[in-house]
């Protein structure tokens, strides 16, 4: 409980000023699409140069906490996901807010980010040498299975039909091969120079996700004379606590899947909310009514994503092993105050980490109330005609792009995909399936690689990847998710209804 | 008539010669950029940002210098846009990475060599080091090298990747003790390579001294040997592999500057290789660079351009066979 005695550190002038500073910096970088909590993190190191370190970290950590919550923002108004972790909020959330409950999706996700997120780091406060221990347990074919696990949701999440959610994955995954190779250095599809370095994913993220709804924003545009106004409906808080509480279900599968999936350093953070939501999905009643507005699905999603910051930081801090790329950044922004991580760091540096951890959860609930005062505001962007909301989703989706790596190149990519998406959609296909597989491909492929090379020097590969508790539970896993996609199918073929 | 044309031809290339000399000396007159082809938050990055964090001052080169990050594909994204787009006018220079940039140029696949770049100075040199778990049997050199020898080809040990540093000093490692190991080059780079030596999934690695040196006073590793000339301050009870009787001299060392593309004015060459070693002198950087566990070395352009050549030379050789 050596933390509490900390918590003064957090309320002194100076580091109050920053912890707000922090959040509410964060919450807009986190809502501009393209500005992702790595870059935000990483945008903000050099002016903790100047801080003591524990106020430099105090800054780090709210950045870190408020971009992620922040991301839903834009993911939930505009349909543009800030970044990966935000992918499952648009599907439902967005819905939310074409029917007038912008306001009401908004503040459903950030109490429901609040919780996940206080979760996770009360996680990482108390159970941190445990947790370290499971981390290290996810080696090459425990990861791959853990991504191949991921693959098989793709057939059930985009909510229309399992074989074209498949084909559309299987697009995401041969995307995902476009580049040199990490690690032999090969050429894969280089057809031209702009794509030696492959497909970022957050310019994809903004063209297939932002660039059909454009296009169909401006093609209502010119056919309707009349602009038909979405109304606006406020929602009483109130009302928005008591949904979110009373949604056991989705924010205890949502808080736990967050924060064990959190863990595996390089997996987690990218597909936490997706595999939440899709389970939510699969454990619900109603599951007919995911994917067409559904609070539970924006409370699964977002309590996910936050409750994986917490555990995310745990390789970091205990093994200097950095689990997420914002970890990366974070562990340089640590190293720069000489603070060098380890299982000791709570012992050598409990002046600094502390604060940095209690300043997460303050951070948490500034974070969410920041959050729902603008939630009313924030939600009357839907009155905003469709001609001229087209013209400012396509000025973000640019900026976005160009801004990942300022380079045109990925505004280019960004504008074809979102082309390539537009008349995919036209035939049932769906983004999100899509770039689960941008994002899944080169990590189950990375990790079979670097199985397979380990597994030659020893007993072989069928050994190294089918053998093991952890391996098998893994393999069972997916095992049920695919008979699970298969049944659903078979169903919905029989009685002539879209599963 | 040819007179004339020869008499106008001499008199313009006066005018721009001078024109040209007058815009030297204002160099520079706006901020500098410099591209990093590693992502925000490796360790080329941050001591990037930490090297070139005094350029404004007036005694370095008054404009400051902005960290642009073009990762991807082991740095051959930054380096082939580097080679191919960039303006030679001094106002966008690159930090380089021997000898993974000469590595990937004799491997081939890539736009650019050591002729496509001419160096300014060297700010760092962090050594290759072989580590092992804190729990491991092996407790020195000639341990793992028995174990190879009784078991060919079953010594797994990861590094960062291929035609890296850390690839490098695995090579000269199989060639000097003559054995054959099995290199796991790992995707997520050096902070990958460590994290598989840590949780067991290999016997061994080859790492980054800065990073090993944090690892083993976190207690998660033990080092065993230092691919490189002397012993290092970082670590002075860590003995070279030449004192283990491997021949392995500093091929793999991991060399960290600035360099420009070739067909940069002279006159700018002139003036950054002057300014910049003072700058990487400074004492606000070599306080955090030590801070950070990044050892420092500052070289000028002449002692670059010998190393690279060295380099090439030995690289050339040691990849013959690949």
């Amino acid at each position: 409980m050596e933390f509490i005695y900390y918590f003064g550190e957090v309320f002194t002038f100076w580091s109050f000023s920053l912890l707000l500073l922090g959040t509410i910096f964060g919450l807009i970088l986190g809502a501009t699409p393209g500005l992702s909590p790595t870059m935000a993190v990483a945008l903000a190191i050099p002016f903790t140069f100047k801080l003591e370190p524990a106020q430099g970290l105090i800054l780090l950590g709210a950045l870190y906490t408020s971009t992620v919550a922040g991301g839903a923002v834009s993911a939930i108004l505009l349909k543009i996901p800030g970044a990966p972790a935000n992918i499952a909020t648009t599907l439902d959330g967005h819905a939310m807010a074409q029917k007038g409950e912008g306001a009401r999706a908004l503040q459903v996700s950030f109490l429901a980010s609040l919780f996940g997120g206080v979760i996770g780091v009360l996680l990482l406060i108390f159970l941190t040498p445990i947790l370290a221990q499971w981390a290290l347990a996810f080696g090459p074919s425990e990861s791959f299975w853990v991504a191949i696990l991921g693959v098989t949701i793709i057939g059930t999440l985009g909510g229309g039909s399992v074989v074209k959610g498949l084909l559309a994955g299987c697009i995401g995954l041969w995307l995902s091969t476009i580049g040199f190779d990490d690690i032999l250095g090969t050429q894969r599809f280089i057809f031209h120079s702009s794509l030696s370095g492959g497909i970022n994913i957050i310019a994809a993220l903004i063209g297939l996700f932002a660039i059909p709804q454009v296009i169909s924003m401006f093609a209502k545009g010119r056919q309707t004379q009349d602009m038909e106004v979405i109304d606006v409906k406020p929602h009483s808080l109130f009302k928005s606590v008591r949904e979110v509480f009373s949604s056991v279900r989705a924010l205890g599968i949502g808080t736990t899947v967050g924060s064990i999936i959190g863990l595996i350093p390089g997996v987690g953070g990218q597909i936490a909310g997706l595999v939440a939501y899709d389970q939510s999905k699969n454990f619900s009643p109603d599951r007919k009514r995911f994917g067409k507005g559904h609070p539970e699905g924006v409370i699964a999603a977002e309590s996910a994503n936050n409750a994986m910051v917490g555990p995310s930081l745990v390789p970091l801090l205990t093994l200097s092993i950095p689990g997420s790329p914002t970890a990366a950044v974070l562990l340089g922004g640590l190293i720069i105050h000489g603070i060098f991580p380890g299982p000791n760091i709570f012992r050598d540096y409990p002046a600094v980490v502390w604060p940095f951890i209690n300043s997460m959860l303050i951070g948490q609930v500034l974070m969410c109330i920041f959050g729902l005062a603008i939630a009313g505001y924030a939600a009357r962007i839907a009155r905003v005609p469709p001609h001229i909301m087209a013209a400012i989703v396509l000025t973000l989706a640019i900026f976005g792009s160009y801004s990942v790596q300022t380079s045109m190149n990925d505004v280019y990519v960004m504008m074809i995909l979102g082309v390539g998406m537009y008349f995919l959609e036209r035939y049932g296909y769906s983004a999100a399936p899509l770039v689960l597989g941008l994002i899944l491909g080169p990590i189950a492929e990375g990790n079979f690689v670097e199985g397979s090379m380990i597994a030659n020097a020893q007993n072989g590969v069928a050994t190294y990847f089918l053998m093991g508790t952890l391996n098998l539970v893994l393999i069972l896993m997916v095992v049920a998710s695919i008979s699970y996609s298969v049944w659903l199918e078979l169903r919905s073929s029989k009685t002539g209804l879209p599963s | 008539m040819k007179k004339l044309l020869a008499g106008a031809a001499i008199v313009l290339a006066a005018i721009t010669g001078t024109a040209q000399a007058e815009s030297h000396a204002n160099y520079p007159d706006r901020p500098v950029m410099m591209v990093v082809s590693y992502g925000a938050g490796g360790a080329t990055d941050f001591q990037a940002r930490i090297v070139t964090m005094t350029a404004g001052n007036k005694d370095a080169l008054g404009m400051p210098i902005a960290i642009l990050n073009k990762p991807g594909a082991g740095g051959r994204v930054g380096w082939n846009w580097f080679a191919t787009q960039a303006e030679a006018d001094g106002y966008t220079l690159s930090a380089y990475n021997v000898p993974h940039f000469i590595a990937q140029s004799i491997k081939g696949g890539v736009e650019y060599s050591t002729d496509s770049f001419e160096p300014i100075a060297n700010w760092g040199a962090d050594p290759a080091v072989f580590v092992v778990a804190a729990d491991s049997k092996f407790n020195s050199m000639a341990d793992v090298v028995d174990f190879a020898k009784a078991n060919p080809g079953k010594l797994t040990f990861s590094g960062a990747g291929l035609f890296v540093g850390h690839h490098i000093a695995a090579l000269q490692l199989e060639k000097a003790a003559d054995v054959k190991l099995a290199y796991i080059p790992n995707k997520k780079g050096g902070a990958g390579a460590m994290k598989a030596v840590v949780a067991g999934e290999v016997l061994g690695g080859v790492n980054n001294l800065s990073d090993a040196f944090r690892a083993r006073e976190a207690g998660t590793v033990k080092i065993l040997g230092v691919f490189d000339l002397e012993r290092n301050s970082f670590m002075d009870d860590v003995p070279t592999m030449k004192e283990q009787g491997f021949n392995i001299d500093n091929a793999s060392v991991n060399f960290r500057g600035v360099m420009v593309p070739k067909g940069t004015p002279q006159g700018v060459i002139e003036k950054l290789a002057a300014t910049v070693p003072s700058m990487f002198e400074n004492g606000r950087v070599a306080k955090r660079m030590k801070a950070g566990g990044s050892p420092m070395a500052i070289m000028n352009r002449e002692e670059v351009q010998a190393m690279w050549a060295k380099r090439q030379a030995t690289l050339e050789e040691l990849l013959a066979g690949l």
